[in-house]
């Protein structure tokens, strides 16, 4: 018998919780307001369904109702790429170390 | 066009790039480095989306342009944003990313054949049940975020909003989700998937509204969470392994954050979740206080202090934030190490509206970050050092956690600053704290309360040193 490919899909999603759960516990508890900004950008990765969605239009027509949903949500979807990357950037560049040459 | 196997593959290497981009995180050295890998785990997933679609006609003109527009916003907005509005910025970044999910999820389910999902009104049925669930935790995450954004940014007031009937109500609403998504799934019928979006907009606002401003980093951080578990749900419908991937890293992330935070407060998830808190607290606490003679200082008396001191700890909290006075605290504590005072940063888990809100503001005022201290690392030195000034935070220094178990916030964790030599404390007037009660620090012997601001205090202070 076949194996149903959403078990596949569910032991990645179950071992993936399993990575964040190790990897969130590592992080230090002063990175974690970039860790919070990042993992918004991250799942924005969102904007792989929302770009499926808007290309969903034939080409006579761009435009239908699940399309123009589609193009909302990559708009929403990139503010959220570009505006969490940037801004975690933004953040860990001004996280410094003491300067050595004290005077 | 590529295959799906090969675009399969590249999802999961974007999946692997994001595992990195968290694990940077560990140390501030390594964190810019994964920010990249982040970024490029972003790049290849979205070339491999065109790829894979292989539909570079109108539609593609349009999804570029939607992107640009976006990504001028979002990068307008980073570039803009002040660090002390960190916590509103990303509790509107989640907003967005639920609505997203719930855009993606409507548009799966009006144009199912675009997503090899079957067709409309006959959905496959795994497809239907993980894509409701999406959507659900999706409107749920938006409609719950730009309550807290609204918390936070001051248009609705911090205070819970409770009402009798509050918690069957709630448990109503939920289970009538449960229901319906059984229904939608069983009849196929358009009707009760508005009706799902709607009622699942609506708990999002109602399990928000009864939790008070500083249990804000709790709600941040389980709204994270929910925002990957809905972009989960989305994966599992589109059956995206990138999407899988981060959406289980962000729902674990978000959850880890909240329990840590519940326990900085040392209060129990579901007692944060049903909320109310501080506001039956206040009313008691108001009536039975009693005066009690504090002494007061000014900024003369404060600089003599400290200057007299050899080392000395800054406790900084909310009201720094509040009054921006974190460039004016460095500066305050450049002039203290000209003096070969040792200064250190102590943070308790909770200070500030979000996890690690004081420490980007110390990091924003060039404080190196190994002058910065958790509380744990911290802790014991305090009965070491000559002065204690704290700015902006309140209850996570009241002795009253260790000593009164009578109290709301008996066994919270505190910064043991009444150990210090002398206490500076930083504050506009006696009222209390959030939790309502009165700080005995205030009225500590070795307490000195400067009553000001935190920004003008600080800028005093560092005149007279």
């Amino acid at each position: 018998m076949e194996i149903d490919p959403l078990i596949f899909r569910l032991s990645i999603f179950i071992l993936s919780i399993f990575v964040g759960y190790y990897v969130v516990w590592s992080v230090t508890p002063s990175l974690h307001t970039p860790l919070m900004s990042v993992t918004n950008a991250i799942s924005s990765v969102i904007i792989v369904g929302a770009i499926i969605a808007g290309l969903s239009g034939n080409s006579d027509n761009v435009f239908n109702t699940s399309s123009i949903f589609g193009f909302l949500a990559i708009a929403l979807a990139a503010i959220n790429i570009f505006g969490g990357f940037l801004v975690t950037q933004r953040m860990l560049a001004m996280y410094k170390k003491k300067k050595k040459d004290k005077k | 066009m590529i295959s799906a196997n090969l675009s399969a593959i590249f999802y999961l290497v974007s999946g692997v790039l994001f595992i990195l981009a968290l694990r940077g995180l560990s140390s501030p050295e390594t964190s810019r480095q994964g920010n990249l890998f982040g970024i490029l785990g972003m790049i290849i997933a979205i070339a491999v989306t065109f790829l894979s679609t292989g539909n570079f006609s109108t539609g593609f003109i349009f999804v570029l342009i939607f992107i640009l527009v976006g990504g001028s916003i979002g990068a307008f907005i980073a570039f803009r944003i002040p660090m002390t509005a960190m916590p509103e910025l990303v509790a509107g970044f989640h907003s967005l990313v639920g609505l997203a999910a719930v855009f993606v999820a409507i548009s799966a389910f009006l144009n199912p054949e675009a997503f090899n999902l079957g067709t409309q009104g006959n959905i496959k049925l795994g497809s239907l049940i993980e894509m409701s669930i999406g959507a659900a935790v999706g409107a749920i995450t938006f409609s719950g975020s730009v309550i807290a954004f609204l918390k936070l940014q001051g248009i609705m007031s911090g205070s819970p909003i409770t009402f009798k009937g509050q918690h069957p109500l709630n448990a109503i609403i939920l289970i009538s989700i449960v229901v319906l998504i059984y229904l939608l799934c069983s009849t196929q019928s358009s009707n009760l998937f508005w009706i799902l979006l709607a009622v699942s907009f609506l708990i999002g606002f109602l399990l928000i509204i009864p939790i008070g401003g500083a249990d804000m980093p709790v709600v941040i951080s389980m709204l994270n969470s929910y925002s990957g578990w809905a972009a989960a749900g989305i994966g599992f419908t589109l059956e995206n392994t990138a999407l899988i991937i981060t959406g289980a890293l962000v729902g674990s992330s978000g959850a880890i954050l909240s329990y840590i935070m519940c326990k900085g407060m040392n209060r129990s998830f579901f007692n944060v979740i049903l909320g109310g808190f501080g506001a039956t607290e206040g009313s008691t606490s108001a009536s039975n206080k009693e005066q009690r003679p504090v002494k007061s200082g000014n900024a003369d008396d404060a600089a003599f202090l400290m200057k007299n001191a050899s080392s000395v700890i800054i406790v900084p909290g909310y009201g720094m934030a509040v009054a921006q006075a974190q460039h004016a605290l460095r500066e305050m504590v450049d002039t203290l190490k000209k003096n070969d005072i040792k200064v250190s940063y102590a943070i308790h888990p909770v200070a500030g509206r979000m996890p690690g809100h004081m420490n980007v503001l110390l990091a924003e005022a060039n404080v190196p970050y190994d002058e910065v201290f958790e509380l744990e690392e911290i802790n014991n030195d305090f009965a070491n050092a000559d002065v204690a000034f704290v700015i902006g935070a309140n209850d996570v220094t009241n002795p009253v956690a260790k000593t009164d178990p009578q109290s709301p916030i008996y066994g919270m964790p505190v910064l043991d600053v009444e150990k210090c030599k002398s206490v500076l404390f930083v504050k506009r007037s006696l009222s209390p704290g959030y939790a309502g009660i009165d700080n005995d620090l205030f009225y500590k012997e070795n307490t000195l309360m400067l009553f000001a601001d935190a920004k003008k205090m600080t800028e005093d202070i560092t005149k007279n040193l």
